[in-house]
């Protein structure tokens, strides 16, 4: 019944407008009750676009090819969990997801938000309610999810690389980012707006931004996990547009979460952190442009449709409206300090936020160049992988070494006598393992050796600060060493979830330098009985298999592998023929995964010929599965960090004396 | 379907208004529909109490690095007066205030 999500989303939009107007007059005339309706509109806003989607899912379940975004995205053999995934695999139902996190995100904000204080919570909600009445009318007037036609026999069917269980979690979780980062920034304008220069707002975001930071750091590693797996080119990030899309809200959001710290600590970087925001947020917007507007070629892109010039519309909107709002209350963002020296914890936090900030434009600049070129000079042009991997060699091995040398310097200042001591361990540790790879031909790639090098240190400083820390907690009367680790880590969530997250940064760096840097590449065509030698490991095509699957057909290059005198079994590459018209070969690789030394055989059967030979790529990339380590690490190196501190919770409940429900 | 439909959206809608509505039905003629904002003294208390525990919070971290050796004695001995002060400082311009809140405590029957 597309009448009923159609009627859902308008009645969105229109709570959603009631939730602008009238909370932004309830704000300023500091009307209670008008602020507390206000708050409600948004609470049902998530109900009834929670409706409208149950009636999207109803469709795509029944397959109700009567609904034009159901006919376009999946057929009638398409697997349950893929056809469900089909809600955000098209253009609309992903905009409806949107708006669905969004008015999710908003009421539970509202709902949870109080601690912020009733006159910022009165601004934060039309500030809120305006981000949904974009996407809402975007929903209802430009790209409706329940457009209707004459049902045809049966759909065009699901693209093959989004049938990928990545594809069921990744979108949903990039959502959740960056959606998310709406929250802070509604936070941080309703302080502004508010005239609050007390840091309520950072205290009742802390969570929600960890939280999506975290969602858009998953989504993202699990992007590059599908592309890995089904894109079939032998790597996991392109440097696509819309892969970095993603990244750059990330980078921002990454660097006001260590600024923010400096403004907790300090009272410093104020008007920074409120800049770092709206970045991230503006970002997560043009992101959201650059995958539905079709200005990007790109496989991760919709295509062309009449989304844009919306998108840029609201995003100069946007950032207009912000950027003056901070500037018309520069007087209330002055730092209380100073920098008292550059040689201090909070000094390595600013040259780490201003690396991260770099890496974030100069991938931007990356990002718009070709379009600029092509809209004012008609010419198309590219930004290459060179280019990013200047810039990510340039700013990320000094991030790299930044995270080892943080935590080894004390905050306002610290004397050379000290960093000597501090860093002495650290440095011998990272010394003595460049030494030893040097000797074991890491050479061969100077980034990669540096890489390793400062990966050492780091991973030297971060234990070093555990086994100090475990030790003086110990020392304060803990029963046992374990009781001493728990302790220190349960008093310290925030420092030592993030020095975890920093391990995880590590796992991501050492991944990265030895599947990129250390790879070995072979192709070659194979007849059956032929072999091909590629760092040790030895093919032999055993035969070519074609075979029926559960939508496709399937064909297969058998391969027997061989690692010196060890019959390592078969490994399948191939490609699979689907009969709809989008995308109607998909590559199929083969991969061999070794888990104790962390290294990938990739077999790519890139063209099956017609003399019965196969032209196989096959590609060794050592440490390559550390990266997706590095993923877990992450989340429980985040969990720690959102875990809540209730002797925190009880000294914010006394600062801003809040009744104990609210908090 | 479509009647069942529409049936179903104004059932939505008529919730959704009654819901939105419900500040005004629950309190049809409050004594006060002012939103509460915090006046000049209560603003100023919370930059106290920020600034008095980012001088504690800067107090107990110092110690602590103190202890697992991060910090140097020089650094410490240099670093940990101005905190306290910091800290004392914060903390007195937060007594009268919290002397008159223990007062109004005590007043309560």
């Amino acid at each position: 019944m597309p009448e009923l999500g159609r009627a859902a989303l308008i009645l969105s939009l229109g709570l959603a407008l009631y939730a602008l107007v009238a909370g932004g007059y309830a704000a300023r005339a500091r009307r209670r009750r008008l602020a507390r309706s206000a708050q409600n509109a948004l609470l049902a806003a998530f109900a009834s676009t929670a409706l409208a989607s149950l009636v999207l899912v109803s469709a795509l379940l029944r397959h109700d090819f009567g609904f034009v975004a159901v006919a376009q995205t999946t057929s009638s053999d398409l697997p349950t969990a893929y056809t469900l995934s089909a809600f955000w695999g098209g253009q609309e139902g992903s905009l409806l997801l949107w708006l669905l996190v969004l008015t999710g995100y908003s009421a539970a904000a509202v709902a949870l938000g109080r601690r912020v204080g009733p006159d910022v919570l009165a601004w934060v909600v039309p500030v809120l309610a305006a981000v949904c009445v974009f996407f809402a009318f975007m929903l209802v007037a430009v790209s409706s999810p329940f457009a209707t036609q004459p049902a045809p026999a049966d759909g065009a069917g699901m693209t093959p690389s989004l049938q990928n269980p990545y594809m069921l979690a990744h979108p949903p979780l990039l959502y959740l980012g960056y959606v998310g980062l709406t929250i802070p920034f509604a936070f941080a304008m309703g302080a502004l707006l508010a005239r609050r220069s007390d840091e309520r707002w950072i205290v009742a975001t802390r969570r929600w931004t960890l939280t999506a930071w975290a969602f858009l750091g998953v989504g993202q590693l699990l992007g590059a996990h599908w592309a890995y797996e089904e894109v079939g080119w032998g790597g996991f990030y392109a440097w696509d547009p819309v892969e970095n899309a993603a990244l750059m809200p990330w980078l921002a959001a990454t660097a006001f979460l260590h600024s923010v710290m400096i403004q907790e600590k300090r009272g410093m970087l104020k008007v920074w952190n409120m800049l770092l925001v709206i970045g991230a947020f503006c970002l997560s917007l043009f992101g959201t442009f650059l995958t539905r507007s079709g200005v990007v070629n790109s496989i991760h892109s919709f295509t062309q449709s009449p989304l844009g010039p919306w998108f840029l519309g609201f995003i100069a909107l946007v950032t207009a409206c912000s950027l003056a709002l901070v500037f018309t209350r520069l007087p209330l963002l002055r730092s209380q300090t100073r920098l008292e020296s550059l040689v201090s914890r909070e000094a390595t936090f600013l040259y780490n936020n201003l690396l991260l900030v770099a890496l974030c434009l100069t991938i931007l600049w990356g990002v718009i160049f070709p379009l600029l070129s092509e809209a004012v000079r008609g010419e198309a042009v590219s930004v290459g992988r060179p280019y990013y991997d200047f810039f990510l060699r340039s700013f990320g091995l000094p991030l790299l070494l930044l995270m080892g040398i943080g935590p080894l310097i004390a905050w306002r200042r610290a004397s050379l006598r000290a960093l000597g001591k501090t860093f002495l361990v650290p440095l011998g540790i990272s010394l003595v393992v460049g030494a030893i790879l040097l000797a074991l031909g890491a050479g061969s790639s100077v980034p990669g050796l540096i890489a390793y090098t400062f990966s050492a240190f780091v991973l030297a400083s971060i234990g070093l600060e555990f086994v100090r820390g475990t030790r003086a907690r110990r020392a304060l009367g803990a029963s046992s060493w374990p009781g001493a680790f728990a302790s220190l880590v349960a008093r310290n969530r925030r420092r030592y979830g993030g020095y975890v997250v920093h391990a995880a940064v590590v796992l991501l760096a050492v991944g990265i330098a030895g599947s990129s840097a250390y790879e070995t590449v072979r192709e070659q065509p194979l007849r059956p009985g032929e072999t091909l030698e590629a760092a040790g490991y030895t093919l032999a095509l055993r035969r070519v298999e074609e075979r029926d699957g559960a939508n496709a057909t399937e064909l297969r290059a058998v391969l027997g592998v061989r690692r010196g005198d060890d019959d390592l079994g078969a490994l399948e590459a191939g490609k699979n023929r689907y009969d709809i018209e989008a995308q109607p070969v998909s590559n199929e690789v083969g991969i061999r995964s070794d888990l104790l030394t962390g290294e990938d055989l990739f077999v790519i059967a890139d063209r099956f010929n017609a003399d019965g030979s196969v032209y196989l790529k096959v590609l060794v990339k050592p440490l390559v599965n550390l990266i997706w380590l590095a993923g877990l690490v992450f989340v429980l190196g985040s969990l720690v960090t959102l875990w809540p501190d209730a002797r925190e919770q009880r000294r914010l409940l006394a600062r801003y004396e809040l009744h104990p429900a609210e908090a | 379907m479509t009647l069942l439909a529409l049936v179903l959206a104004a059932v939505l809608a008529a919730a959704c208004v009654g819901y939105v509505a419900l500040p005004f039905l629950r309190e049809p003629d409050p004594e006060s529909d002012r939103l509460d904002e915090p006046g000049e003294l209560d603003r100023r208390r919370v930059a106290l109490e920020e600034e008095r525990d980012r001088a504690l919070g800067a107090l107990k971290e110092l110690e602590f690095d103190h202890r697992t050796g991060t910090i140097a004695d020089d650094d410490y001995r240099a670093l940990v007066g101005p905190l306290r002060r910091q800290a004392a400082e914060a903390i007195r311009a937060l007594e009268p205030r919290a002397a008159s809140s223990v007062a109004r405590v005590r007043s309560c029957p």
